[in-house]
């Protein structure tokens, strides 16, 4: 660990510094979000907006290395996609409730399709592998820039519409009820976690989005009283198991990801042990 | 008798309505008149219609055809004049949530961001304390029991502060002295506000409440002196009928009970 904190201080070597600054930073909307997915129970959303990321990020890069567009790059077609998903899967589980489930999977499968086009018809080598399995190494400025943006996006809207967002969480129909309007704040509550998405995939990749989504969440449920106590401590135990994971991921020369998700995984399973023992 | 027209004093007034469900006919030219300080309950077989038909008074369906209005308006308009107290057994008992913040549910709507005033967290805690359950709002609702959380959502829909409360089944689920604490309440708060039951279990019917409302398909109203032998026999097909309908839980015969 000690090597750790020389590379992290050494002035030469910023990456690995900006890769520990992103993780603590972005454990705010992972923790906070995540603690809605998990209550909301809708992991799986999450997981076919992860999925359809790649698609976002083929058309990027196909757009900017295939037609010379400068504008749209991987990360304007990350973001277009996420919330393209999150905008379907909202007006689906409205409309479809028996079918919620089949639109999921659909979404997920293609998403990833047209992304592997995408890319097969980008020219050069492009290796899918640090999208599908993230590089927190690989983050520069202008992610860290992204990451204080959605902080405050994330924190700000949460801070604002708490009760509503925890009223829809926990019985919509009430909410509905109570004149909340319920369908554009599960829009918004999809649009904020697609966002937090992108980010995911910057950090674990696409394919263990879900696991650092929600199990800082799962873990925090069991000592929370409250949805606010949950958000707190599933913050906290993201900045552990980010900060954790790459220390390990850096002193044992393994790729960062996934032993940030085994740290978690490990957690996540100790807590559940101590939770049954206690009972 | 059926009403001719909204009277002037009327709180909820439905007319000829109709209802489907995927092409199934669930409720039949219905007509429905209900008074300021009314108490109704409505009783009828699984899949007679009575959850459809306290969702189209709360104007979460609506009608095919037929009039369902709320004080004169619709009942999107009307919405926070109801207080609804759904079945209590549909929540995720793992959900991290207190007592005091089921309750102050009561009060979203009031604001755009739905953050609560002063006003709001004292109302809530009148309805705590209205539910006999101020010395428990610290506690995890999902620690509690089956009657008190019952209790919790009446106190959430009266931290609404409308003037008709509408329940579904609150007495399925609860043990024998919280029924009695249970109806303790409802005759306490139907001499401020309507009171509008969905229940399977008749017995309760004639105790408490002023007039029935039978719903199989079509709605009959009765007052409670009339409830018979026979009249139960009549909404439900007959005795062998009712127990055969308890019984055979076919999925059709749930989803819109």
């Amino acid at each position: 660990m000690g090597d750790f904190l020389t590379v992290i201080l050494d002035p030469d070597l910023p990456f690995l510094r900006y890769a520990l600054l992103t993780g603590i930073f972005a454990s705010i909307p992972f923790g906070v979000i995540g603690t809605f997915v998990v209550v909301r129970r809708i992991s799986y959303i999450a997981g076919a907006i992860a999925h359809c990321v790649l698609g976002g990020i083929g058309l990027g890069l196909y757009l900017e290395k295939g037609m010379g567009v400068g504008w749209f790059g991987p990360i304007q077609g990350a973001v277009l996609a996420a919330l393209l998903a999150a905008s379907v899967l909202a007006v689906v589980s409205r409309h479809a409730k028996q079918r919620e489930d089949s639109v999921i999977g659909a979404l997920w499968a293609v998403g990833m399709a047209v992304g592997l086009l995408f890319i097969a018809k980008t020219p050069g080598y492009v290796d899918p592998m640090s999208y599908l399995f993230g590089n927190i190494l690989l983050v520069g400025k202008n992610d860290l820039l992204f990451v204080l943006a959605l902080d405050v996006l994330v924190f700000g809207a949460v801070w604002i519409f708490y009760n509503k967002f925890l009223a829809i969480c926990f019985d919509e129909e009430f909410a509905r009820l109570r004149g909340v309007s319920t369908g554009w704040f599960y829009l918004f509550l999809l649009c904020l976690t697609a966002l937090t998405i992108v980010l995911l995939v910057r950090v674990v990749g696409i394919v263990m989005v879900i696991a650092l989504l929600t199990l800082p969440a799962a873990v925090a449920g069991n000592f929370s009283r409250n949805i606010f106590q949950m958000m707190l401590v599933a913050v906290l135990f993201c900045v552990f198991f980010v900060v954790t994971g790459l220390g390990l991921s850096f002193s044992l020369d393994l790729p960062s990801g996934p032993v940030i998700i085994l740290v978690a995984a490990v957690v996540y399973l100790c807590t559940m042990v101590f939770e049954r023992l206690r009972h | 008798m059926q009403p001719i027209g909204p009277f002037q004093e009327s709180a909820v007034f439905i007319k000829n309505l109709n209802f489907s469900y995927d092409s199934r006919l669930i409720l039949e030219d219905v007509n429905l008149d209900i008074f300021p300080l009314d108490s109704i309950c409505v009783v009828g077989p699984n899949g007679g219609g009575k959850t459809t038909l306290v969702k189209l008074i709360l104007g979460l369906l609506h009608p095919d055809s037929g009039t369902v209005q709320i004080y004169g308006g619709s009942p999107e308009d009307a919405r926070l004049r109801m207080g609804y107290v759904p079945q209590y057994a549909q929540y995720d008992s793992s959900f991290p949530i207190s007592v005091l913040e089921v309750v102050s549910m009561g009060c979203l709507g009031r604001s755009f961001t739905g953050r609560y005033s002063r006003e709001d967290r004292a109302q809530a805690m009148d309805s705590l304390e209205e539910t006999g359950l101020a010395d428990i709002a610290g506690r995890p609702f999902a620690s509690i029991s089956g009657g008190q959380r019952q209790r919790v959502l009446i106190a959430r829909a009266l931290a609404a502060k409308g003037d008709i409360l509408i329940l579904d089944e609150p007495t399925a689920n609860i043990d024998h002295e919280s029924e009695m604490h249970f109806f303790e309440l409802l005759t306490r708060l139907n001499q401020r506000m309507i009171i509008l039951m969905v229940t399977h279990d008749v017995g309760f019917a004639s105790t408490f409440f002023k007039r029935i409302a039978c719903v199989n398909k079509q709605v009959k109203i009765h007052p409670t002196s009339a409830l018979t032998g026979d009249m139960i026999r009549e909404m439900y097909g007959g005795d062998q009928q009712m127990i055969r309908h308890d019984h055979c839980c076919g999925p059709e015969g749930h989803t819109y009970g």
